[in-house]
């Protein structure tokens, strides 16, 4: 594949300025965080700013840890409700979306056209958007303030069951037929036969799902101080000014850690999926 | 698409409805939960936002209907409605394009080159969406005293002489927050872009190449772009949901709401009328507007894409 027409000297070589320059255009904003983060205060406040640090220190997350003790609820409550958000969340969305989308790929059915019209319509209208709307209806049924009022939303959200949708597609049908004969039951070919053979879009569901739980500050659902998650104890720290810039670039950097793993160890079976992802 | 007929036991040659509806029993069942909280959270609230449109509306009080008032009220007597709609459309028809124009480019570049830097450059230029609360650091990058990073070096090369407030002076705000929304903006349609790339059928290259395709500007704009179309139309949707929505940059970096609603969007100004005001009838009424502005624009930018899958 190396011996490809028409490829210039000069055009890879205008390529990769190009790609270099808007790199680090999207690079450095995190890059700077990161190494701010080990900066010590009296490297954070000079004049010229600097990006490089000349005595990198930890002293940034000790007070970050200090800090967090003296906080009327600790740390370990905003860890374990970003966890739960993020893992019952992600769970039940590629479970859910999963189960909807197998019938919608593979099986024909009253109302099927319908449902799917709906989905990709559906796709244009983001969270922030309908935003007030779901909050009256959350909000009539009193769960506003409760873990369900970040986790529902989460489950349906109509990209992951399209994305799953479109992948199913791709799955033999012949494989199915031979279950069938057989004399498996729906849901068990469903369990035993579709679900092993979508991998890819399971990971890339979770990767959808993860970075939007993971990075949830409770979606403007969440009030109650001991049930927000760790996104907004950043904002908190945020607001602390330009003392806290240290603390606050090393909470960012930590809360930027896991999802920027997982997409790395990922990022081949999401590109598999969304390959799938064309409208027609 | 051609989906395989499926049919639990035996052929099915004229059932009634109900029959057909009984037949397909284990296909109601998986769909079933997903469904029911889509109807739920996603269907209801957008319908009852067209009942609510039309009355006056305060979470404690039962809606009281008060007809086209509300629409009344938008059109004719709130200056700062067409502020928020200005703002709203400078991002869509600004920053959407470019950055549907750039995630394009840049996957196309990143294609163009070796595995290994394929997969980090990908992780470059995604990062910004995956690292969703990163944004706030371009609140020490833009700081409007000359410890900002930016009024700092550009202070330092002497190109201006006092520091700039890129997020509080009114004619620098809206310029900055497109350049953190276009940093923040190669989403979900960037990937399927990537996607698309990497699953191009290689045999229309060297097809090509024999029919006298002689460099990559003329395989892009030949062959790759017109075998692209359903990912064009995908991301396209994708970047006019992002577009529309932007929100959470301008409370962060500015302000909710931000001084005399000079960069506020659509979207951030039924936050203020709905949870600040606890204005529903009439927050549900901009709404209505906004939904209707996007259900357009994806009506105009597809057709304009069909076309060009035609031609």
């Amino acid at each position: 594949m190396k011996t490809r027409t028409g490829r210039s000297v000069g055009g890879n070589i205008l390529m990769f300025l190009f790609l270099a320059l808007f790199g680090l255009f999207f690079l450095l904003p995190g890059l700077y965080a990161a190494i701010t983060a080990f900066k010590p205060a009296n490297e954070i406040l000079v004049f010229p700013p600097r990006l490089f640090v000349r005595r990198p220190t930890f002293s940034n997350f000790i007070w970050l840890s200090n800090l967090m003790t003296d906080f009327w609820v600790p740390l370990s409550r905003y860890l374990f409700n970003s966890i739960f958000l993020t893992l019952v969340g992600t769970v039940g969305h590629i479970l859910l979306a999963s189960m909807a989308a197998y019938p919608m790929a593979k099986h024909r059915f009253f109302g099927q056209k319908v449902i799917s019209q709906t989905i990709v319509l559906s796709l244009l209208f983001t969270a922030s958007v309908t935003y007030i709307p779901q909050y009256i209806i959350l909000s009539v049924s009193h769960m506003i303030d409760t873990y369900w009022a970040v986790i529902l939303p989460a489950f349906q959200s109509s990209l992951g069951l399209y994305l799953m949708m479109n992948f199913m597609n791709k799955i033999p049908d012949e494989m199915l037929e031979a279950a069938r004969i057989d004399g498996a039951k729906e849901i068990r070919i469903f369990w035993s036969i579709v679900m092993p053979n979508v991998r890819p879009a399971w990971l890339t569901l979770m990767i959808f799902s993860f970075q939007s739980l993971w990075n949830s500050n409770g979606g403007g659902f969440i009030y109650n101080e001991s049930l927000k998650p760790l996104p907004a104890v950043m904002a908190t720290i945020a607001a602390g000014g330009v003392v806290r810039t240290g603390a606050t670039a090393a909470s960012a950097l930590l809360l930027m850690i896991p999802p920027i793993l997982l997409f790395l160890c990922s990022q081949s079976r999401v590109i598999e999926t969304m390959s799938t992802s064309g409208l027609k | 698409m051609p989906r395989k007929k499926h049919q639990a036991a035996g052929s099915a040659h004229r059932l009634s409805a109900w029959e057909q509806i009984r037949q397909s029993r284990d296909s109601y069942l998986l769909i079933a939960p997903f469904m029911l909280l889509f109807v739920f959270l996603t269907v209801i609230p957008i319908l009852s936002a067209v009942g609510l449109s039309f009355t006056s509306f305060n979470m404690l009080e039962t809606p009281r209907f008060v007809g086209w008032q509300n629409y009344q009220r938008m059109l004719l007597g709130d200056p700062i409605f067409y502020t928020v709609v200005k703002n709203t459309l400078l991002f869509a028809f600004l920053t959407g394009p470019i950055s549907y124009v750039l995630s394009f480019l840049f996957a196309w570049l990143i294609n163009e080159t070796g595995r290994l830097l394929r997969t980090i450059l990908t992780a470059v230029f995604y990062m910004p969406v995956l690292a969703g609360n990163i944004y706030f650091v371009w609140a020490f990058l833009l700081s409007g005293d000359s410890y900002g990073v930016i009024n700092g070096l550009l202070l330092q090369l002497n190109l201006i002489q006092e520091p700039i407030g890129w997020l509080v002076d009114q004619n620098y705000i809206m310029g900055s927050l497109m350049v953190v929304q276009l940093w923040m903006s190669l989403g979900t349609g960037f990937l399927a872009f990537i996607a698309g790339f990497q699953s191009m059928d290689r045999s229309l290259f060297e097809a090509g190449a024999i029919d006298g395709i002689h460099n990559r500007w003329q395989e892009l704009w030949y062959i790759t772009l017109p075998s692209m179309s359903s990912q064009l139309l995908f991301s396209a949707v994708m970047q006019i949901g992002a577009s529309f929505g932007v929100s959470t940059v301008i409370t962060t970096l500015v302000g909710f709401p931000t001084s005399q609603y000079s960069a506020d969007t659509v979207v951030t100004y039924i936050m203020d009328v709905g949870t600040t005001r606890f204005e529903m009838g009439y927050a549900c009424t901009i709404a209505v507007f906004l939904f209707v502005l996007m259900f357009l624009s994806n009506f105009v930018i597809s057709s304009l894409l069909r076309k060009f899958q035609t031609e």
